[in-house]
């Protein structure tokens, strides 16, 4: 329907996938090593790491998401901005010393951490189990955002008729062509990748601010095409906090949840010093700027009309409020430029389902495999048995996409938010605290994953705001923070009755100086 | 760097800032004062993702000088 786009959107695809590719020589290491293969040898500078982790956290899912959620729900949705706001003080205080520690004992992941620290491998399973299991949808998500822009650039998907297969194939090759470099090359791939991801995304948003508005008379005219009602958040009442109440706990919950996620500790032990961390901190907020921007394409969007346009009735009809960005960009963009941003949009999916399909593998490999399975695991054998585990996991990830409805991947990956914090106080607490118990951690996470998953499951689907009524008041609150809360006091009580109780010294084969070099 | 404990300082408090300018909705939750038909709610979040950034400057100088000493 669009040859000048999807020309231009197949040869961009094209591109990133030989780079995937070329990525194994960047100052290549031994691949057979998991470390090398799956942490880049911890060698990622500054800059590099700018784009890795701006290109693993603010996901395709997310360019398509955010904006939708704004289009259909306004004010709500930019809760994302406060999240990513608050996120990085966190990240400039807290993970240095996860760097260091790691660094000093070899850990690829953040139950290797809480194995060393605590002695405990029923914990460190309790952290490899959760951190998979969140991640999982979280990549049948990218690939749902990867399948909307695919869908808009006229190449067919679903909404084409054919065999189930046939129906899949854009998706099916660029899958296969992921598995296959991130095998080779490991996170070198998805890091290269990024580089180009984060150029076409920054160059993307900053045609989409500057052209659209133009377009459509102005930012004032597109604020005042939103209803007044979705343009704030509701007031709050003697008896009910409200909307506000919703906003502020997301916020607050998915910032701490952010960097429990299995990629995201992935990309930060990449880094090649606690340095670059510090100042990835103070330089990723240009990230949730552009997010921020892209978060008032949803307005823009709703201000262009694209839902009343028979043009896109179609896409709406698959895809939902998912289908908002696409329209706009359709509507408003010439059509070589179309196929730029919805690249920029595909390829911003496959850079994070690599990291999580490695994240995953890392997690397999040094917590289920070498701690049950295979107790003499050499370095080159255990490095083996993570590239065929991200193998099995991005394929996983692709069933999950297209063999179960969409709303089952959406549903869980908000169940994820919830799971991955309640590794909070063992990952992080523990980054401080030796003497938290493991059992202690173990039942609080048992407890914070119970009563969380309970609040967020309702009969009409998974709802993260769960209302908590104190005091007479109703308070919509994120189901994860809430649960955490919950999760934190048991670990904290009963790590003293534990250790009054059981006594004794644990091991801990941590010392405090791992932590500050 | 050093092998020594990193001990807490007083910039260490700047990084508590972003968290009180932007997890208490009521305090920006308006229209007015708008800038330039931008409601106060979106550019006063858009402006403390500049300045949550900056106040970090002035904490990473501060732990980047005491651990060269």
């Amino acid at each position: 329907m669009n040859s000048v786009a999807t020309t231009i959107f197949v040869a961009l695809i094209a591109l990133v996938t030989v780079l995937g590719f070329v990525a194994a020589r960047w100052r290549s290491g031994d691949l057979s090593q998991l470390a090398e293969w799956g942490l880049g040898g911890r060698r990622f500078g500054t800059v590099l790491t700018w784009f890795l982790l701006g290109g693993d956290l603010y996901t395709a899912y997310t360019f398509i998401a955010v904006p939708a959620l704004m289009f259909g729900k306004g004010a709500i949705g930019f809760f994302a901005v406060p999240y990513t706001i608050i996120v990085y003080p966190l990240v400039y205080a807290v993970f240095p010393r996860l760097w260091s520690v790691a660094r000093a004992k070899n850990y690829v992941t953040a139950a290797d951490f809480v194995r060393g620290r605590f002695g405990s491998s029923s914990l460190a399973l309790a952290i490899a189990v959760t951190g998979v299991v969140a991640t999982m949808p979280y990549i049948a998500l990218q690939l749902v955002g990867m399948e909307v822009v695919i869908a808009s650039v006229g190449l067919p998907t679903k909404l084409a008729i054919g065999t189930f297969a046939i129906s899949h194939l854009p998706l099916l090759l660029a899958f296969v062509a992921l598995g296959a470099y991130t095998y080779v090359s490991g996170l070198r791939a998805p890091a290269m990748i990024a580089v180009v991801k984060d150029l076409l995304i920054y160059g993307t948003v900053i045609a989409a601010v500057i052209v659209i508005p133009i377009e459509l008379g102005g930012y004032g005219k597109i604020f005042s095409s939103v209803g007044a009602k979705s343009l704030l958040l509701a007031p709050a009442t003697s008896a009910n906090l409200g909307p506000q109440s919703a906003y502020a706990t997301q916020a607050l919950g998915s910032a701490l949840a952010l960097f429990l996620y299995p990629h995201a500790i992935t990309g930060l032990l990449s880094a090649s010093s606690r340095h670059v961390i510090r100042r990835n901190a103070v330089v990723l907020p240009a990230y949730s700027f552009a997010l921020g921007l892209i978060a008032l394409l949803g307005y823009m969007a709703v201000a262009a009309g694209v839902k009343a346009s028979p043009a896109f009735a179609d896409g709406f009809k698959a895809f939902n409020d998912n289908y908002a960005v696409p329209a706009l960009f359709l509507r408003m963009f010439p059509s070589w430029f179309v196929g730029v941003a919805f690249a920029a949009i595909a390829i911003g999916a496959l850079v994070p389902a690599a990291i999580m399909s490695i994240a995953c593998a890392n997690l397999f490999t040094r917590n289920i495999w070498r701690e049950y399975v295979e107790r003499e695991c050499a370095p080159a054998r255990e490095a083996r048995v993570a590239k065929l585990a991200s193998l099995i996991v991005a394929f996983g990830g692709l069933f999950f996409a297209i063999g179960l409805p969409v709303q089952y991947a959406i549903q869980l990956q908000l169940l994820g938010g919830v799971w991955i914090i309640q590794t909070l106080p063992s990952v992080l607490l523990g980054l401080y605290f030796r003497s938290l118990h493991p059992h202690a951690l173990l039942l609080g996470w048992l407890g914070g994953l119970a009563t969380g998953t309970a609040m967020a499951w309702t009969k009409a689907g998974v709802a993260t705001t769960y209302v908590l009524h104190l005091f007479g008041v109703a308070i919509p609150c994120y189901a994860a923070l809430s649960s955490l809360v919950l999760n934190l006091f048991v670990s904290v009580m009963l790590s003293f009755v534990f250790n009054v109780a059981l006594g004794g010294v644990r091991t801990d084969a941590t010392t405090a100086a791992d932590y500050v070099s | 760097m050093t092998g020594r404990p990193r001990r807490f300082r007083l910039v260490h408090l700047l990084l508590v800032v972003p968290y009180l300018a932007v997890l208490w909705p009521p305090l920006y939750n308006r229209v007015e004062p708008s800038l330039a038909g931008i409601p106060f709610f979106y550019w006063y979040q858009m402006l403390w993702i500049v300045i949550g950034a900056a106040v970090l400057v002035p904490v990473y100088f501060a732990d980047e000088r005491a651990a060269s000493k």
